[in-house]
């Protein structure tokens, strides 16, 4: 008699322990998310452009800004992403007059400063080649920005496979979102626009 | 007399060549035709500064009753032509080179396109220019070589599809 009440007492109080448990979990999902969250995209880095100025994390703050992973022997998805957010930007007018998008070459080895420069400024002045030195400074902004970057062998040499979507910060610092090339103009636009009002 | 014989021998001859130099011309229908082969509009994309490479696009219909592959092509101001297949896989774009070519099988249609199979030039020598058109060689395995233009649209084009040209196939050289 007195086993049995001891093992439903037991019982009852295994059930209370998971109820507090799972409720607490349920209602606390901020906590677990805390660690993940979109704000880990970005962070500290130190980059030469193609004029030579260095750019930081720090020198871009106050403004939103553009990033895209790139090259230049990429015969379709850089064009046509370049020639996209250029469309884009003159579509959204003079807010976005002094907003630049910052390509990121995954190439260091080939894509020089001057080349990059040339390459950019067909598009639009305000794209702006980023040159890592070494494979640690692009490394490091791959590891920042969750991107991916892969040398494949072809038979005349080699190509990148890369992340192609455009990042878009705002003026924290603060991943915004992304741009993609599958999203139709309004979509993008709409994006950059919101993008531009955000304080 | 013989004269008049050899003048009234060449107009002949001039009429009956004449279809054979309008039919060769790929001025009304950008197509071209190799064995049992039709290559439809090869095309590709003016280039951005300092650009060294572009991707060539077309439509390639094998008529015949046997399997033939594009193993190559050359362009005459690119350095070297490859076959290249791209993807994207989920956000990341990856290409490869098709080493052993690319199969168009009988009664098959193959289109390469911007965002897939395309030839790949490299080393391009220069610019490929919007209006222009690049002359160049396609090369299959059974059919052999063809001799092509490639015609340079703008740089957003994504396929050539309101250009004029013929589609129907019903045109043919």
């Amino acid at each position: 008699m007195n086993a049995l009440k001891i093992v439903r007492l037991t019982a009852w109080a295994a059930i209370g322990i998971i109820t507090v448990a799972l409720l607490y979990v349920l209602l606390n999902p901020v906590d677990r998310e805390q660690g993940t969250g979109v704000a880990s995209i970005g962070g500290p880095f130190r980059l030469a452009d193609h004029n030579g100025q260095i750019v930081t994390d720090a020198s871009l703050r106050g403004k939103p800004y553009a990033l895209f992973f790139g090259f230049t022997h990429c015969p379709d998805v850089c064009p046509t992403s370049m020639l996209e957010i250029t469309n884009d930007l003159n579509a959204v007018g003079n807010a976005a007059k002094d907003f630049r998008v910052y390509f990121v070459t995954v190439d260091p080895a080939r894509d020089t400063t001057a080349l990059l420069k040339e390459y950019t400024g067909s598009f639009d002045s305000r794209i702006i080649g980023l040159v890592p030195k070494d494979e640690a400074e692009l490394a490091n902004m791959a590891r920042l920005y969750r991107a991916i970057y892969r040398k494949v062998d072809t038979p005349s040499g080699y190509t990148m496979d890369h992340t192609a979507s455009i990042y878009l910060m705002d003026a924290q610092g603060q991943f915004f979102g992304t741009l993609d090339s599958k999203e139709t103009p309004g979509v993008r636009q709409a994006k950059l626009k919101r993008l531009l009002e955000r304080r | 007399m013989s004269r008049l014989l050899a003048h009234l021998r060449s107009f002949a001859l001039s009429l009956a060549i004449l279809p054979l130099v309008f039919a060769a011309s790929p001025l009304s229908a950008h197509d071209y035709k190799l064995g049992d082969l039709k290559i439809d509009h090869p095309w590709s994309r003016a280039t951005p500064g300092g650009a060294r490479v572009a991707g060539g696009f077309m439509k390639i219909t094998n008529n015949g009753r046997e399997s033939d592959r594009l193993i190559g092509g050359t362009l005459v101001t690119a350095g070297i032509v490859e076959i290249h297949e791209m993807a994207m896989e989920g956000n990341v774009m990856k290409m490869r080179a098709l080493a052993q070519g690319l199969e168009i099988k009988p009664g098959q249609t193959v289109e390469l396109r911007p965002g897939g199979l395309h030839v790949m030039f490299l080393d391009l020598q220069s610019p490929l220019k919007e209006g222009e058109r690049v002359k160049g060689t396609l090369v299959f395995q059974r059919a052999g070589t063809i001799e092509v233009e490639f015609k340079i649209e703008a740089r957003g084009a994504s396929g050539g599809h309101d250009h004029g040209h013929n589609h129907s196939g019903g045109h043919k050289p």
